[in-house]
């Protein structure tokens, strides 16, 4: 099994989900982005969609503050950081989320939809999976930038 | 996240410092409405010391802005971004919306 495999780090964090609890979450994504070896731009870019993930659990999924807990795990391994985001509230479909017309005039900007652009632009790949039974998972994987 | 805000004649310098997120952001918005419910729409938001900045507050940006350019009154523009928080502006597309300033004095000189 993958878990025993001494290249993989794994480590978990479990909060109730409320915003004072970002702040939180952010520097544990940091610390497990520092040790999978990525840079500080690559780091920022982690944590932004880290929160943003977060900041949509307890805004939409729970549909306020402390209702539900949110489950955060980090898995290390040399050349690539994997988050996983797990919550138990309401599940949505990523494919409806209409995507910010970012051209449009400054009238008739809206700021919804930013969140999921930083998640989907900066992560290397983001795995939607939602069931009734266990909750909602959104993995996300970001690679080590290769030098040269 | 600490604010301090300092007022000339012509415009309000905001200094930010730590983070803008989901928490803090209502707090940003707050500081900035203060100002104009008082008709300050000339607004510099100095970034020199933010660190870190997720959607919500872009949002509070881009209300910002549209209050501020209403009727042409004032403006928001901001100092000192740092690399990686202009690379989110650039990304949402942010950066035709707003005036960038290498330093808070000129930025305070625009207006």
């Amino acid at each position: 099994m993958e878990i025993f495999d001494k290249q993989i780090r794994m480590t978990k964090l479990f909060l109730p989900g409320k915003y004072e609890n970002l702040v939180k979450i952010s520097e544990f994504v940091r610390l497990a982005a520092n040790e999978a070896g990525l840079d500080a731009v690559s780091t920022y870019e982690v944590e932004t969609a880290v929160e943003e993930v977060c900041a949509n659990i307890i805004e939409h999924a729970y549909g306020k503050e402390n209702v539900g807990d949110i489950e955060c795990t980090c898995e290390v391994r040399p050349d690539e950081l994997t988050v996983i985001l797990h919550d138990w509230g309401k599940s949505f479909n990523p494919a409806k989320i209409r995507p910010p017309n970012l051209n449009a005039p400054l009238k008739k900007r809206h700021a919804h939809g930013l969140g999921l652009l930083f998640i989907r632009q900066w992560m290397d790949e983001v795995h939607f999976n939602f069931t009734a039974e266990t909750g909602n998972f959104l993995t996300m994987v970001k690679h080590k930038e290769k030098v040269g | 996240m600490e604010i301090t805000t300092s007022s000339f004649k012509h415009c309000d310098l905001l200094k930010i410092k730590g983070r803008i997120d989901s928490a803090t952001a209502p707090q940003l918005e707050k500081t900035i409405q203060a100002l104009t419910n008082h008709s300050r729409f000339r607004i510099i938001l100095d970034l020199k010391e933010l660190e870190f900045m997720s959607s919500a507050g872009l949002r509070i940006l881009m209300i910002t802005q549209k209050a501020c350019r209403r009727y042409n009154r004032g403006e928001l523009v901001l100092a000192e971004v740092p690399d990686v928080i202009k690379s989110a502006l650039e990304l949402s597309g942010f950066t035709q919306l707003f005036k960038f300033f290498d330093d808070p004095l000129s930025a305070v000189g625009n207006f």
